[in-house]
């Protein structure tokens, strides 16, 4: 069985701040992770090769320093790691993220076939939950989102069996072989790197693609130009425009700042006192 | 989402074959019977967009054929819609990727809407991607604020970026449709009014089932008692990292319980294990919009704003005067959570003891 795992190295965005007076990102120092949701994805298809062997191979698109995510998810055990990158791709939304991502997919089925690919449930830069079905949709592929659980393979049959997470329950869905998951969170944890697998990743020759390479042909499809999605203004969130008003009493007694409150609330908020009362 | 801002303004001419994309349609998302909320909020807001286009809105309906997929679109204009696409099939009956993809695709090439908006639930986002993909048009996630830009007539869509600091506007200007995708309680609930109504127009969805790969083997239903539901709650009481210890966590539903809200919580306390992951409030977690929020040890970081801001009182205890909860609480109380809480769910008892003697 032969899995393609999609990660992304995103900026850790819990370490980004924002400069208070420019409003601009201030990304010095800001370390790059693989996205987290991705490790769910990897570590699921690390679980299935387990179980069922194979090849797991882990490809991402983005600049060069990409590399170091890839050999982090070598050193969990994925055998084969490819890096996409190319000027061309800048400045990429998803439809033209998914569309390089599936044409590099269609050049590695040309030497073994592909039998599924996963994803992040998201990433925590983009946060669309976009570039996984449009993958599936360009290469044509049966598609799985929020997948919680994968419950059977039969790769000989091409027959999967999966859990998915839908509004108000569990669909329990069947398809055929290839076809596209996107891995919930939470339902596994990421395994330690092993020794040999740590200095395998340090030495494994890793594949660098550019977009000849990931068979790409038409440059109107990929990078700024092949996004329909174009940002008109970043900025910051506007403050509101008036503070809380501070409840402060002069004895500090907890009781009488309780009684304070309530009662200035319920004269603002008529609403929140019906409210109150409909649970009398 | 580019990550390269645009150039500076300039004259923007839709290119002619798009001209005759018109209308603004809305989703309506429904899974065992039941239509999404979602679908309505965004019922209100595509109102207000159709209305500042000076185009008609639209609900779509993709369903089993029958009298429940006709109540659907029926509820869609009383929720706003002037007209209803409805797709009814028997291959409809439960949400699947690849009809749906084709159902909704077809819809648009037949009929060319301007604006397709969808709801970012699990169906809407899986829905969403796909046929952003197949018609090869822009597509923006999780948007805070739609808008019509009256320069260029387009939309312009508002969504957080970089993990929420930052907030960005997004358009799509020489593709049609038109995407975005709104979170859950992120807009306001329509008024619904039934004496409203507006025509129906079927459209059929051309496969068979046999042509149709994912198989839907079985729909197991959450266990619906035991679910928060936070994001309906008219009354939240939340805490987070400054109430110290999982035992101090108790004053939460102490508070809770005689107001008789919902629990909810800040990301770390969730990461900590005190409390469920369906109860974190915030841009990784639910967006809520209750009558009366009560915030208690939270910092009030972005991340959390974005997830309750809309709230319409907010009561917030900090012990820090420069906590940035204060610049949006409706209220601000500084001190100790720990003695503040159980004053409060006194009050509130005494408030409650009042009213029932004043029957
Ligand atoms: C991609 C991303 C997504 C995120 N999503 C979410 C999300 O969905 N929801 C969310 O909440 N966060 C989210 N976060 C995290 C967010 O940035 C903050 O870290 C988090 O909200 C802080 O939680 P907190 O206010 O409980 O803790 P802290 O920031 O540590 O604040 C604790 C507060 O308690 C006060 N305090 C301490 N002792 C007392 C006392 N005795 N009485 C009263 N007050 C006291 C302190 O003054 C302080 O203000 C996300 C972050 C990222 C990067
Ligand atoms: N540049 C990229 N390279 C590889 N995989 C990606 C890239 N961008 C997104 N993905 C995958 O698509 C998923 C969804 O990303 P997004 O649509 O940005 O939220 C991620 O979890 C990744 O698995």
């Amino acid at each position: 069985m032969h899995i393609v795992v999609c990660i992304k190295q995103v900026p850790d965005s819990a370490q980004i701040r924002v400069h208070p007076v420019t409003n601009t990102i201030m990304r010095q120092g800001v370390p790059a992770i693989i996205n987290p949701y991705d490790l769910f994805a990897l570590e699921e298809a690390l679980r299935l090769k387990d179980k069922y062997g194979g090849t797991v191979t882990v490809i991402t698109m983005g600049p060069p320093q990409a590399e170091a995510a890839l050999r982090k998810a070598l050193s969990f055990g994925a055998d084969d790691a490819i890096l996409i990158t190319d000027r061309a791709f800048a400045g990429a939304d998803t439809l033209a993220t998914s569309f390089a991502l599936a044409s590099a997919i269609r050049q590695i089925q040309k030497n073994m076939p592909v039998d599924m690919v996963f994803t992040g449930k998201q990433t925590i830069d983009g946060d669309t939950a976009q570039v996984g079905p449009g993958v599936a949709k360009r290469l044509d592929m049966q598609l799985l989102t929020y997948v919680s659980k994968i419950v059977s393979v039969k790769a000989e049959a091409s027959e999967i069996v999966v859990e998915r997470r839908a509004e108000g329950g569990v669909q329990l869905l069947k398809t055929s072989l290839p076809c596209l998951v996107t891995v919930l969170e939470g339902n596994n944890q990421m395994r330690f790197a092993s020794m040999p697998n740590m200095f395998r990743a340090a030495r494994h020759p890793l594949k660098v693609w550019d977009k000849d390479a990931a068979g790409i042909e038409d440059i109107t499809k990929i990078g700024l130009k092949g996004s329909p999605t174009v940002v008109s203004k970043v900025f910051a969130p506007t403050p509101k425009s008036e503070r809380a008003e501070m409840i402060e009493v002069e004895s500090g007694d907890p009781r009488d700042v309780a009684i304070t409150v309530l009662s200035k609330m319920f004269t603002r908020f008529p609403v929140v006192e019906k409210e109150i009362a409909k649970r009398a | 989402m580019s990550e390269v801002p645009a150039k500076k303004k300039r004259k923007f001419e839709l290119d002619p074959k798009l001209a005759g994309y018109k209308g603004v349609w809305v989703f309506v998302e429904h899974e065992q019977g039941q239509v999404h909320p979602v679908s309505w909020e965004l019922m209100g807001e595509g109102r207000k967009l159709a209305d500042m286009l000076g185009v008609e809105l639209a609900g779509v309906v993709l369903g089993a054929p029958g009298e429940q997929s006709r109540q659907f679109c029926n509820e869609a204009m009383f929720h706003g819609a002037d007209l209803c696409y409805l797709m009814a099939d028997d291959i409809l009956k439960d949400y699947r990727n690849e009809p749906f993809t084709k159902g909704m695709t077809d819809l648009v090439n037949a009929y060319q809407p301007e604006i397709l908006l969808l709801g970012a639930t699990t169906q809407g986002r899986d829905l969403a991607g796909s046929v952003a993909t197949t018609l090869q048009t822009g597509l923006t996630a999780d948007c805070t604020a739609l808008t019509i830009d009256p320069d260029n007539r387009s939309m312009a869509a508002t969504r957080p970026t970089f993990g929420g600091s930052l907030l960005c506007t997004i358009v799509t200007l020489n593709y049609r449709p038109q995407m975005a995708t709104v979170r859950s309680r992120v807009m306001a609930m329509t008024e619904r009014d039934a004496s409203r109504s507006g025509r129906v127009i079927e459209h059929p969805l051309g496969m068979i089932e046999s042509s149709i790969i994912t198989k839907v083997l079985e729909y197991i239903p959450d266990a619906m008692q035991d679910k928060p539901q936070l994001a309906f709650a008219d009354i939240i009481v939340s805490g987070g990292r400054g109430m110290k210890k999982p035992e101090n966590f108790q004053l939460i539903w102490d508070l809770a319980k005689v107001l008789g809200a919902e629990v909810g919580a800040s990301r770390p306390v969730v990461q900590a294990g005190w409390v469920d992951l369906e109860r974190q409030v915030g841009q990784s977690g639910k967006t809520v919009r209750p009558k009366l929020y009560i915030a208690a040890g939270i910092s009030g970081a972005i991340q959390h704003r974005v997830g309750m801001d809309a709230s319409d009182c907010i009561i917030a205890i900090n012990n820090d005067p420069n906590a940035p909860i204060f610049d949006y609480a409706t209220y601000g109380i500084v001190g100790n959570a720990m003695t503040i809480l159980p004053a409060l769910t006194e009050a509130f008892r005494q408030k409650l003891a009042a009213v029932k003697k004043a029957g």
